[in-house]
Order: structure tokens, then C-alpha cells, then sequence
């Protein structure tokens, strides 16, 4: 099982880079958001996979039964996704801006000069 | 006051910043209150940081467990003495930047959007500084980033948009990196509270780091390195901080990229020491190219901004050096030179808007005989240039006679002639500057608009001055103040028992 999940985060980021190399702006963007996926999925494994079972301390019991999942890195996820979330809607519009106002798709420098 | 009731204090760098952005959002229909409030807002976030500091120097470290979780569970807020010194020098330069902000026009035109998120961007500033969590790092690196965002593309326009995408993808980029890292470091340890990490990685009875640990070193300074803009991962400095308002980037420069040198500060102290021949030596690598890289590109530069982009780069490699050195006297110098370079690095870019204001172009063949027209301005820019360049009695000779000094210390001739070299480039820089805006007659093919900077914007270079002037004529406590630091950063038991003590 985790060597399945580690593939497919190798998978996540080969992707990532590959898209986040092109020229074109919406891949660039999809390659930020399986770069996003594939370090989500990587908080998630890091601290080892328990299949079939909950972090909720059963009734009665004082503490959590082995073997349990740990319950933190899915908080971490958690608040990752959140931000990933705002962060991809933001460059989402960034993107359509930057189309709207050069009328292009790509990301190359023209010239050095900022316009004044 | 009470020790418990001086903990509580410690939110308060987080929740003034937050309070203000709120009461800012609400008011934005009159911005003559918005301003006052903005303004009222970082000034007392100043004086709480310094009511602190002066706490912190007398009684040593503050801690506060958020919640009253328990160490290593829930999130400890820490400030010692370096995150003490480095709040203090942030507010600072907030509010220099907010009294500029306040009397300029382009800022006027998005006054709603620039106050709420210039707080924001405090806010996250000072959770950096304040945490002692690795994922609340993460999460505040993160508020920053997204406020800067914002910034960065206020007024929409082409260039603005263009260079915000380079900057975005980058960022992004550093800050999954950061979060793999953070994974990978969980997997192994178990825990992200940072003095818990330490225990649990090297000094500790049971202390046990493998080598997956100086592999997630790595990744930290990639990470850090893209924030930091050291070499090779800079190209999106100058893109990004010659684009948006004057105040912008001069909060950027004074900022951001300090942020990423405070986390190898901190990590690269207390986190990963195991093996500091591989994790310094590349720091210390790093330093190098970064200061070379950054000086020599400033010189092919046309434009101001973008020539003081290029130093603020190659400035970054001199801290890092300092923290590459591992040694009390490195440590010292990095961090007397982090206080420093905050403060000069915003004053540059003030200047660089007051210039702008004052002809209307920064492109530096159009402009000259500033020197004449607008000695206040030339006085200011001799001051922070000076310093910047590493002449007495400005700060900048001291920081910089600290990093050759702690160099030579430890035998490291290459690094203090890497150094040096890095110096004279940036006094050549400044020489130019000096040279070709103020000192030669104006071309006469120039076409700017020219204006006159408002007093309230010269006010704000002026304090900055002063703070630079002040600090180099108090080098002599400065620097004691910073060997303090060095040696707590060094000797972390103090941090440790803070944290996790009464736990």
C-alpha cells in the first residue's frame, strides 16, 4: 500500500514539473495544482498508513487501541488544502488577468523595462 | 505585571495586526479613518514589540501555550531574543513604509486594498517570528505569501501582472517544497514543535537522526533559499520587486525575503545540526555565489529599482554566510547584519520613490542633478547609501566588518575575500547611483514629470536614516547584543527548557 502511494506521489510530482516547465500559462497552473495534491498525499503517508481504522478513542477506552492512524497529519492536510484552495483560485484569476491584458498565454519576458 | 499575564501579551503581535486589518476592511468608505487607523495600528504593534523586547532582554524567554495545550502538542508561541530584536526591526519598518504609504497617490487610488493587506503581510511577518511550531511557520509563511500576492498586483498593470505570475509560481513552488519537507520530517520525527525536534534529533538521551534528516535539511534550504533569493533561485527578485508601488516594494525588500533568513536562522541552529559539515558547507556555498551573483548583476542594471534588487540579493549571502560560518561570531554577525539590512533595504526603495517622485522616472539615464534640486532627498540617499556600501559610521561598516571578522575567525580567508569583494562591487554600485542621480547635470533629453515628494515622505526615509545612523553609532551594544543572540542560538537548553520545561 504505501509503496502504491509513494508511487503515485512520484507520479504527482513528476507531472507537476513536467507541466510546470512549459511555456503556457494554464499548464503551469495545473502543474501548481498537482504539486499541491502530491505534497498533500506526502503529509499523508509520511507518517505511515493504517488502513480500516479511525483516530476516535472508543467508548469507554482512555486511550486509542492499536493500531490507530495518526489523527495529526490529516489536520495538517487539512488546513494545506485550505490554503491551497485560496492559493489556486487567486493565481486562477491572476492567469485570466494576465490573458485579458497581454492577450497571450505564455509567460516569456518582452523587454527589462518596467512600465512606467 | 504579572509573569502570566505577560505570556498573554505575546498575541498581541497577531492580533493588533488582525484587529487593524478587520477595522480597515469596515472603514474603507472613508480613508482619512482608514489611514489614522492603519497608522495607530503598526505604531502600537511597535510599541508592544518593544515593551517585549525589553522584557525578553531582562527576563529571558517568553513562551505562551496557545490554548494551555501542553508543549509538545499544541502551538507554542516563542519569543527570545532574536525573534524579539527581529519584531522590534519589522514594526519599524512598518511604520516607516506606512507613513510613506499615506501621502502617496498611487497608494490613495487603492486605499482599501493596501491597508487591510499591509496589515495582513504584518501579521504573517510577526507569526513567523513569533512561532515555535514548524507547521504554524508553514501556515504564517503562507498568510505572507498571500497578502504579497495581493500587493504585488495592486493597479493591474502589464508589467505588474506579468512578473506577479513568475513570483507566484515560484513561491508557490517553495512553499510545497516547505511542506514536503515538513512531511518527511514528521515521518521521521514524530513531532513539528521545533525545540521538541531538537530533543528528539540530537540532544536528547534518545536522540537517533538518520541520514533521511540531512536529506529534509536539504529541502529546507530549497525551500528557504527560493524565499531567501539566494543562488540559484533569485530570478524572481527582480522581476517581482521593481514592478509594484514604491511602499510595496520597500515593504518587500524589508520583509520578505529577510523571513526566509530568519527560518535558516532558526532551523539551521536549532533543528539541523547533525551534520553541519554537509548542511553549513552548502549554506556556506550558497552565500558565496549568492553574493557575487547579486553585487555584479546590480551593476548591469538601468533601472534603480531593479539595480537595488540585484543588492538585495547579494546582500542575502552575507547573513547566510554568517550562518554557513557556524560560530558565535558568524551567528552574531548574521544577525546584527539581518536588523541592518532590513532597515537600509527599505530605506533604498523609499528613496528610489522619492526619486521617482521628484522626476518621474527611475531609468537611470534620464535622470541627474538631484544633487542641486533636492539636497534633502541626496542627504537622505548618501546616508543609506553609505551604509549600504559599508562605510563608518553607518551600520553597514559594522555588519560588514562583523561578517569578514567571524570569517577570518574561523580561518576562512576565501569567504572574507568573497566578501570583500561582494563590498567594493556594491560601493562601485553606489558610487553609480550617486554619479548618475544626483551628482552629474540632467540630460537634457529628459521627459519625466517632475514633483515634489510630500513631507510626510520624507519624514519616513529620515526615521529610517536615523535608525541606520543610530545603529551604527551603538554598534558597540549592538553587537554585544547580537554575540547574546549568537550564544543563545548556539546553546539552544535555554530554548528547549522554555518551551518544553513546564510542559
Amino acid at each position: 500500500m504505501q509503496i502504491l502511494v509513494a508511487a503515485l506521489i512520484g507520479g504527482c510530482f513528476a507531472c507537476a514539473f513536467y507541466l510546470l516547465l512549459r511555456r503556457s500559462l494554464q499548464r503551469v497552473l495545473f502543474g501548481l495544482v498537482l504539486l499541491g495534491h502530491g505534497a498533500n498525499l506526502l503529509v499523508f503517508t509520511a507518517a505511515g498508513l493504517v488502513r480500516d481504522r479511525v483516530p476516535i478513542i472508543a467508548e469507554g477506552a482512555k486511550q486509542l487501541s492499536d493500531p490507530h492512524p495518526d489523527p495529526l497529519p490529516q489536520a495538517l492536510i487539512l488546513t494545506a488544502v485550505v490554503i491551497n484552495f485560496a492559493i489556486t483560485a487567486f493565481a486562477l484569476v491572476l492567469a485570466h488577468r494576465s490573458h485579458v491584458l497581454t492577450g497571450f498565454d505564455t509567460l516569456e519576458e518582452e523587454d527589462e523595462r518596467s512600465d512606467d | 505585571m504579572s509573569a502570566e499575564i505577560v505570556r498573554l501579551w505575546l498575541v498581541a503581535p497577531l492580533l493588533i495586526p488582525l484587529a487593524s486589518a478587520v477595522l480597515l476592511l469596515a472603514s474603507g468608505r472613508w480613508p482619512r479613518i482608514q489611514r489614522g487607523l492603519s497608522l495607530a495600528g503598526v505604531v502600537a504593534l511597535l510599541a508592544v514589540n518593544v515593551w517585549l523586547f525589553t522584557r525578553v532582554l531582562d527576563g529571558g524567554i517568553l513562551t505562551l501555550q496557545v490554548g494551555d495545550w501542553p508543549a509538545p502538542f499544541g502551538i507554542t508561541l516563542v519569543v527570545d531574543l532574536l525573534s524579539a530584536s527581529l519584531l522590534v526591526t519589522a514594526s519599524l519598518v512598518g511604520v516607516c513604509v506606512n507613513l510613506y504609504s499615506l501621502t502617496d497617490p498611487e497608494v490613495q487610488r487603492e486605499g482599501f486594498t493596501f491597508h487591510p493587506l499591509f496589515q495582513f503581510q504584518m501579521m504573517g511577518v510577526c507569526g513567523i517570528f513569533i512561532t515555535g511550531d514548524l507547521f504554524n511557520f508553514y501556515v504564517w509563511l503562507e498568510v505572507t505569501l498571500v497578502a504579497s500576492f495581493v500587493l504585488l498586483v495592486m493597479g493591474g498593470r502589464r508589467g505588474q501582472v506579468r512578473s506577479a505570475v513568475q513570483y507566484l509560481a515560484l513561491n508557490i513552488l517553495s512553499s510545497t517544497l516547505f511542506l514536503c519537507a515538513i512531511a518527511i520530517l514528521y515521518g521521521e520525527a514524530g513531532t513539528l514543535n521545533m525545540a521538541h525536534l531538537a530533543e528528539r534529533l540530537w540532544l536528547g538521551e534518545e536522540a537517533a537522526a538518520g541520514p533521511a534528516v540531512t536529506v529534509v535539511a536539504g529541502l529546507f534550504i530549497l525551500a528557504l533559499g527560493i524565499k531567501a533569493a539566494l543562488f540559484p533561485l533569485y530570478f524572481w527578485l527582480p522581476a517581482a520587486y521593481p514592478n509594484p508601488t514604491f511602499a510595496v516594494s520597500a515593504l518587500f525588500a524589508g520583509l520578505l525575503t529577510k523571513v526566509g533568513v530568519y527560518g535558516l536562522l532558526r532551523l539551521f541552529t536549532l533543528v539541523f545540526v547533525q551534520e553541519v559539515a554537509v548542511t553549513h558547507g552548502v549554506l556556506w556555498g550558497v552565500a558565496l555565489l549568492t553574493m557575487l551573483s547579486g553585487t555584479l548583476g546590480a551593476l548591469a542594471q538601468r533601472e534603480l529599482r531593479h539595480l537595488l534588487s540585484y543588492q538585495v540579493i547579494g546582500h542575502m549571502g552575507f547573513m547566510v554566510l554568517g550562518l554557513g560560518l557556524y560560530t558565535v561570531a558568524g551567528l552574531a554577525a548574521a544577525v546584527f547584519y539581518l536588523v541592518h539590512d532590513m532597515l537600509v533595504k527599505t530605506a533604498l526603495f523609499l528613496v528610489a520613490g522619492l526619486v521617482r517622485r521628484l522626476r518621474g522616472t527611475n531609468q537611470l539615464a534620464e535622470l541627474g542633478g538631484l544633487y542641486r534640486d533636492a539636497p534633502g532627498t541626496a542627504v537622505l540617499f548618501l546616508v543609506v547609501g553609505l551604509s549600504l556600501a559599508g562605510l563608518p559610521p553607518f551600520s553597514g561598516f559594522f555588519a560588514k566588518l562583523a561578517v569578514v571578522m567571524a570569517a577570518l575567525g574561523s580561518g576562512d580567508y576565501l569567504g572574507a575575500a568573497v566578501a570583500l569583494a561582494a563590498d567594493l562591487l556594491t560601493l562601485l554600485a553606489v558610487a553609480m547611483i550617486w554619479n548618475r542621480v544626483f551628482w552629474q547635470p540632467l540630460p537634457a533629453d529628459a521627459r519625466g514629470e517632475r514633483g515634489e515628494p510630500t513631507r510626510l515622505e520624507m519624514v519616513s526615509v529620515g526615521v529610517l536614516a536615523l535608525a541606520i545612523l543610530g545603529l551604527g553609532l551603538g554598534a558597540g551594544p549592538a553587537l554585544l547584543l547580537a554575540e547574546r543572540i549568537a550564544g543563545q542560538l548556539l546553546a539552544p537548553d535555554a530554548y528547549i527548557q522554555a518551551v518544553l520545561g513546564e510542559g
